[in-house]
């Protein structure tokens, strides 16, 4: 087998409110490959944001050693996490969290003015990624003039406009009517079937149905994972 | 992240909250406008006085009567029963003058008039006006006090030593005596003698503490004879200096020479005082400097105060746009890429501030205020525009500081 792009090695992370101290993973080891759609389920409380988090270097695990396309980032400053989801993440939330009063074609620009992508470059590569999720047609658009579904369609191109190793989605459709849904859901199976390696966290069935693997947690401890589907499709 | 798209961000964020902006920038404003203003009243009254100063002579040394050094705080007439023989040359007299007028003795002088002044009542049909200064001299003092005929002539030397009663007036006393009418050959009385008025001066204004054209101007023979006596004791011996580098010496030379003529070892001890004009106008310099600094304290206290306005909507900006800087995180940014933008925005409302400030109290400084006419002084402008924007980084930097250090978690959680 090829070597994992992601490896979480006995990750443990808790959390210290005063006197209490509370664990929100424990002891989790995952091994996730290039290529793969993974949906990280569990009720409200399962450490999956935890996790999320971690995976997307916005936290540090307090024990163990999370390796990312071959990089240790369990030791990493802030300057260099910054740099690590700069250049290996991608990132959909459940709240689009696009950049208000900023068009779409500026949100979308956003992480490469951060890499130090010239201009020209940028505006060429971030039309580019509208298009790939149908938006040419809204590049000029603020946010508050997009509905739900075009606002995380415009935060799925941001987040594959760098080519990240890794697109990390939380909740990507908790905000989004049934319609909006399905197509966001067929945006990410396009995103899967060029070869780009998804995690995505629900607590919905129908979405992780999607996914080619799923994982469940509970109580900050993987309980399954299962490999669905054929895997052929990469 | 480059300066210019730090700008471009801060320019939109600006643009968001137009009315809180501009507010911001009216602190930096009315305290750059402030610094510049004030700073040119003080300079400006600081130009005025020294015209006036100028306007008196530049090169003119005074020799005042002093009380002699002898017999310490003593009144008047102890210093003269103590010391019997310094009662007669305590005085400044026309021997005094003759002494200086000898080129030997003192070649740095240029001309030299003695000086007796009185207090007078001046008449003319009906009219009556007390000028403050009724001066009896020699045509000399007209050129050490660069006053000059406006209308008619002014006395000679020849009237000096005919006695003639002829007086120059000066424009507040024809204003005063005569309204509208012309004064020239008229004859006017001080203290019921008569005067024939043969000219009529320019005017001078004021030299800060007196109006120069509050002034009687006759023979100093003509008010030996009439007001104050043949031997009077002059008021003061008003001398010009070859040139002002030659004050000093000019100065030293006067000193050598009436303590002669007093009869006086020490000089120490001399009854008289040698008053320097450019000691008076590098003093009232001092003074105004002070002033100027002063007044620029108290505006440089204004842009402060702009300063934190500065730093509290900054602070505010941070708290609105936690959310954004999480997200501006999660995507990538650096520390110092918030740093950068919010320092940037900071610096931009306190920048434009300054530049609307400068603008503002450039065109307030073409204004006459409290009787100053105000001179821009251009290490001002730089200087408050300066402090300006140093005022916006200093402000800026804690706001922008605690917005880099936002942890993104936190800050994407942030609603």
């Amino acid at each position: 087998m090829a070597r994992p792009l992601l490896v979480l090695d006995r990750v443990e992370k808790r959390y210290d409110a005063g006197e209490i101290s509370v664990v929100a993973l424990r002891e989790v080891n995952l091994a996730i490959f290039r290529g793969e759609y993974v949906a990280v389920m569990g009720a409200s409380g399962s450490g999956k944001s935890t996790l999320m988090n971690i995976l997307g270097c916005l936290d540090l695990p307090t024990r163990g050693r999370y390796v990312l396309a071959g990089t240790d980032v369990s030791g990493l400053d802030d300057t260099d996490l910054a740099a690590v989801r700069n250049r290996l993440i991608g990132f959909v939330f459940q709240s689009f969290n696009l950049i208000p009063r900023t068009n779409a074609q500026r949100n979308v620009e956003l992480p490469m003015v951060y890499a130090g992508v010239k201009p020209r470059e940028r505006s060429e590569r971030a039309r580019a990624a509208l298009a790939a999720v149908g938006l040419s047609d809204r590049a000029l658009h603020n946010p508050s003039e997009l509905s739900g579904g075009q606002q995380q369609r415009v935060a799925v191109a941001r987040a594959i406009v760098t080519d990240p190793a890794i697109v990390l989605a939380d909740e990507p459709t908790g905000n989004l009517d049934t319609r909006s849904t399905g197509e966001m859901l067929d945006v990410f199976d396009g995103l899967h079937r060029s070869g780009r390696t998804i995690v995505l966290i629900t607590h919905e069935a129908d979405v992780a149905a999607r996914a080619s693997r799923v994982i469940r947690l509970s109580d900050g401890q993987i309980v399954s994972d299962e490999l669905r589907a054929m895997r052929g499709a990469v | 992240m480059n300066l210019r798209e730090n700008t471009r961000i801060a320019l939109q964020g600006l643009a968001s909250n137009r009315l809180r902006s501009a507010l911001t920038m009216l602190g930096i404003l009315i305290g750059v406008g402030a610094v510049i203003v004030l700073v040119a009243v003080g300079n400006g009254s600081s130009v005025a006085v020294q015209k006036q100063i100028e306007g008196l002579g530049t090169n003119t040394l005074v020799v005042f009567r002093t009380r002699g050094g002898f017999g310490g705080g003593g009144g008047f007439g102890g210093g003269r029963a103590t010391n019997g023989t310094q009662s007669s040359v305590s005085q400044l007299t026309m021997k005094d003058v003759t002494a200086l007028s000898d080129k030997t003795q003192a070649p740095d002088v240029k001309y030299i008039a003695p000086v007796i002044s009185s207090s007078v009542t001046a008449t003319y049909s009906g009219a009556t006006y007390s000028p403050s200064q009724f001066v009896g001299t020699t045509s000399d003092y007209l050129s050490i006090r660069n006053y000059t005929v406006a209308e008619g002539t002014a006395f000679t030397a020849d009237d000096v030593t005919s006695r003639n009663r002829v007086a120059l007036l000066g424009q507040t006393v024809v204003t005063n005596l005569f309204g509208t009418q012309d004064p020239v050959g008229a004859t006017v009385q001080f203290n019921g003698i008569d005067y024939h008025v043969i000219g009529v001066l320019t005017p001078k204004g004021s030299n800060g503490a007196q109006d120069q054209d509050d002034i009687v101007i006759t023979p100093i023979t003509a008010v030996q004879d009439t007001l104050a006596g043949a031997n009077a004791a002059l008021s003061n011996i008003t001398i010009e200096a070859k040139s002002r580098g030659a004050m000093s010496a000019a100065a030293d030379e006067v000193t050598t020479v009436l303590l002669g003529t007093h009869h006086i070892t020490n000089p120490s001890n001399a009854d008289f005082q040698v008053l320097n004009q450019a000691t008076l106008l590098s003093t009232a310099g001092s003074t105004n400097h002070v002033f100027t600094v002063l007044l620029g304290a108290v505006a440089a206290i204004s842009l402060l105060v702009g300063g934190i306005g500065v730093m509290n909507i900054m602070l505010v900006t941070v708290t609105e746009r936690t959310r954004e800087i999480g997200i501006r995180k999660a995507i990538g940014a650096r520390r110092g890429d918030i740093l950068g933008q919010f320092l940037v925005e900071a610096v931009l409302l306190s920048v434009m501030g300054g530049i609307i400030g400068v603008i503002a109290g450039l065109i307030v400084s073409r204004v006459k205020i409290v009787g100053v006419t105000p001179v821009v002084a251009p290490y001002s402008v730089a200087l408050a525009f300066g402090v300006a924007i140093a005022v916006g980084l200093f402000f800026g930097l804690y706001p922008a500081n605690r917005a880099a250090a936002l942890r993104p978690i936190e800050a994407l959680r942030h609603e």
